[in-house]
């Protein structure tokens, strides 16, 4: 499986969801994140079961000079996280999107934030970010 | 007041190189390079482990030109320097470099520094201080008042005149060794010449912040770009790079080397910082040499550490270091992945009751991570 970029949603703190009929969203960070980031040395995951509101700190990611918390883009229960991630950083980096993925949150009844962009808007914040 | 940073005479070639600047201790410096730029020698493979590794490996270069460089000319200026420093400057030799404290009256570190005895080739001999960017004012503050004891004396700031370059790797000789008049493999360990490339002076001092042979070159501030691509250029073949001051750290913290703000400070004494070794404290006398006697026969409070923190989190400066029990004894000072063992190290200020013990906890945001103590430095060059 592929993930297009152009159907996800896009947190201002650069984390993306991609939402399945299921209710399920899944959770990343971008390839502009990554790149920022550079030199991935740690990454913290939550527990599964963790009930997160958005905007909620789930976990961090450590380049080599700094820590950046990583935020739930939604709020729902964590119900399923990438255990294997925090040892294969290199594959995160080439394959943000598909290998990437971080958590997986079953949405809360409020669905979607609107404050979520799409990648247009997205990729317009990272060009002004330079 | 103007609050503009200042740029270093490299500005210009770190922005067409793409490098991320950042602000430190007032100057606008780069963190790390980007990809690509051939024509700027910069590696393919970037970020701050290339960097790191290209020096481990081979060579990089830094743009130290924010390091302060203070000149002392006239008689008695190893006298001025003897009373300001931990360490001897009247028995130096031409040609010899020092690495010192300078401590205030209760011991405490104002800042570390190189001093260096030069003479130029018209032979015209003077002292040369390096010290941190981050306390260039406050030292030029500190030593005002005491050159009124030395007239004869002066003083002068020449950093904005000049720019500094440290090439370190092992490849670094090798490479300078033909770019000098100088064969600067005649120029051993902590010692400095004032030679000339294509006919512009520059001083070569064997030394450097990496834990990895090299140099580190004065040249004129309009020479800079000059030397810094000539540099680049003659080590192209052996993959030299430019290394920004992301690298810097992780070099040194795996040389363990002391960083001023993170390891030293105005409370903290040499002797605690591990470097009993830069105090002469036998038959003279200097600035803080009763409390650095003191503290030297009592023993120092706090003792600096090595640590390996356990996993593959890093504990960075400020996280609590706890013993056994669980009771906070001191504090990390620098910490962040190793590239080269491809760990977390860190360095800390522990109690020195506690400083021997077997274990450690390192409070990490709120998660104890356990740590083994090590000996220092956690990188050695073969």
């Amino acid at each position: 499986m592929t993930r297009d970029t152009s159907k996800l949603h896009y947190a201002e703190t650069h984390e993306w969801v991609d939402v399945g009929d299921d209710g399920i969203a899944t959770v990343g960070i971008s390839a502009f994140a990554i790149e920022q980031l550079n030199d991935l040395v740690y990454m913290d995951l939550p527990e599964i079961g963790k009930q997160v509101q958005a905007g909620d700190e789930f976990g961090e990611v450590e380049s080599v000079k700094a820590v950046s918390p990583l935020y739930s883009p939604v709020g729902g229960e964590i119900v399923e996280v990438h255990g294997d991630l925090p040892d294969n950083l290199d594959q995160l980096k080439d394959d943000p999107y598909d290998y990437g993925w971080i958590v997986k949150i079953k949405l809360g009844d409020e669905g979607l934030p609107e404050s979520l962009m799409d990648l247009a808007a997205y990729e317009k914040q990272c060009s002004e970010a330079g | 007041m103007s609050l503009a940073l200042a740029r270093t005479p490299l500005d210009a070639w770190h922005r067409d190189a793409g490098a991320k600047m950042l602000e430190f201790a007032g100057y606008e410096m780069p963190i790390q390079y980007a990809a690509a730029g051939g024509e700027h020698g910069i590696v393919a493979e970037h970020g701050i482990v290339a960097e790191h590794q290209a020096c481990r490996t081979s060579a990089a270069l830094f743009d130290v030109s924010h390091m302060g460089r203070l000149r002392f000319d006239g008689e008695g200026s190893e006298d001025l320097l003897d009373h300001l420093l931990t360490r001897r400057v009247s028995d130096l030799p031409v040609g010899r470099v020092r690495y010192s404290l300078m401590c205030n009256a209760q011991g405490g570190v104002l800042d570390d520094v190189l001093v260096s005895n030069l003479m130029t080739p018209s032979e015209r001999r003077f002292h040369l201080l390096v010290v941190n960017a981050s306390n260039r004012g406050k030292i030029l503050k500190w030593i005002e008042p005491h050159l009124q004891d030395y007239p004869t004396v002066t003083m002068s700031d020449r950093t904005e005149l000049t720019a500094m370059i440290a090439v370190q790797g092992p490849r670094a000789v090798e490479v300078c060794s033909r770019l000098f008049s100088f064969d600067p493999k005649r120029l051993k360990y902590y010692r400095a010449v004032i030679t000339d490339q294509f006919k512009k002076p520059v001083i070569v001092s064997r030394t450097g912040y990496t834990g990895e042979d090299g140099f580190e070159l004065i040249v004129r501030a309009e020479e800079a770009r000059r030397v810094w691509e000539n540099l680049l250029m003659a080590g192209r073949d052996e993959g030299f790079t430019a290394a920004g001051l992301g690298a810097r750290d992780t070099l040194r913290m795996e040389a363990g080397m002391p960083l001023y703000g993170h390891e030293l400070g105005e409370t903290v004494d040499p002797i605690a910082a591990g470097l009993g070794f830069a105090c002469d404290l036998q038959g003279r006398s200097f600035i803080g040499d009763e409390k650095l006697r003191q503290i030297a026969s009592a023993g120092p409070s706090q003792t600096r550490i090595g640590l390996l923190p356990v996993g593959k989190r890093p504990a960075r400066q400020g996280s609590s270091v706890l013993n056994r029990a669980g009771r906070r004894i001191g504090v990390v000072t620098s910490g962040g992945p190793s590239p080269t063992l491809g760990r977390p190290i860190a360095m800390a200020m522990v109690d020195t009751a506690d400083a021997k013990d077997a274990e450690f906890q390192i409070d990490v945001r709120g998660k104890p991570v356990a740590a083994v103590p090590t000996a220092l430095p956690f990188y050695k060059r073969k």
